[in-house]
């Protein structure tokens, strides 16, 4: 078993474990540092498959900013402990076992989607992708779609503003 | 690449893309809802870059910064929206979110 392979197993299975861990924790805190904890190891992921601006994307936008916005509104809030409704017990005898089937169909269907990807590419994708023809292909190929995007996140800005105020 | 086949990686996306829908069913409080959300976008932003590997294309890597930018967008409205619904209801689970139930 060679390094990657070996990296590839551990943080997936960290990545599974913190997703697991997101769903079992009661308190939301505890949930969004799992979910910190899924996102690293994606990103550790992402730089085995060479995507190296997309990993520091992860950390700093996902891990960093994002989840530093939920942690914040999980304090602000003081959200405490899930409650839990005790009326159904069809939830653990139907619900989970359907959840542990959708999961595996779910992980099954999408690996085969590979088979859809020709041969001759699979065998020349072998270099990492390199940053600077990245950013060339972004604002050649996709300038406009990249501009729209901050449009979109002044929306989203005004959007949070307008949401958030307290005399509305 | 490095003797990690792309499949292994589409599986991994599968088994998060899973385990998001199930937190998004089971879960109680609006916040940790949201967060299976970006558990979803997450577990499809690996399968975008392990397709964008196996094809040596960069519309993949393209395709995983956009949903991140709206990612960043939807957790932003969404949790403004979370904060007004915790005010008014005095509360953060979503079964006391019902008035649009008849």
């Amino acid at each position: 078993m060679t390094l990657p392979v070996l990296l590839f197993f551990i943080f997936a299975g960290v990545a599974v474990g913190g997703a697991l861990a997101l769903i079992l924790a009661r308190e939301p805190i505890h949930s969004a540092l799992a979910l910190v904890l899924v996102m690293v190891s994606l990103a550790v992921i992402y730089l085995l498959l060479g995507a190296a601006f997309i990993a520091a994307v992860q950390i700093i936008v996902y891990a960093g900013a994002i989840m530093v916005l939920f942690v914040f509104v999980i304090m602000l809030l003081n959200a405490g402990e899930e409650q839990r409704t005790q009326r159904s017990r069809m939830a653990r005898w139907i619900g989970v076992p359907l959840a542990v089937f959708l999961t595996a169909d779910l992980a099954w269907w999408v690996a085969r989607g590979v088979k859809v990807v020709p041969a001759a590419a699979a065998v020349s994708a072998t270099e990492a992708f390199s940053t600077r023809d990245f950013s060339l292909y972004l604002f050649r190929a996709y300038l406009f779609p990249f501009e729209i995007t901050s449009i979109l996140i002044l929306i989203a800005l005004l959007g949070a503003v307008v949401l958030a105020r307290r005399d509305s | 690449m490095n003797g990690v086949p792309i499949s292994y990686y589409l599986a991994l996306s599968g088994i998060l893309f899973g385990l998001g829908v199930v937190a998004f069913v089971f879960k109680r409080n609006i916040i940790t809802i949201l967060m299976s959300i970006e558990l979803m976008l997450n577990a499809v932003n690996l399968a975008f870059v392990a397709f964008s590997r196996a094809l040596g294309q960069f519309d993949g890597l393209i395709f995983v910064l956009f949903v991140i930018v709206v990612a960043a967008a939807e957790a932003v409205v969404g949790l403004a929206i979370v904060l007004q619904v915790a005010r008014n209801r005095r509360s953060l689970n979503i079964e006391d979110v019902d008035q649009m139930k008849s």
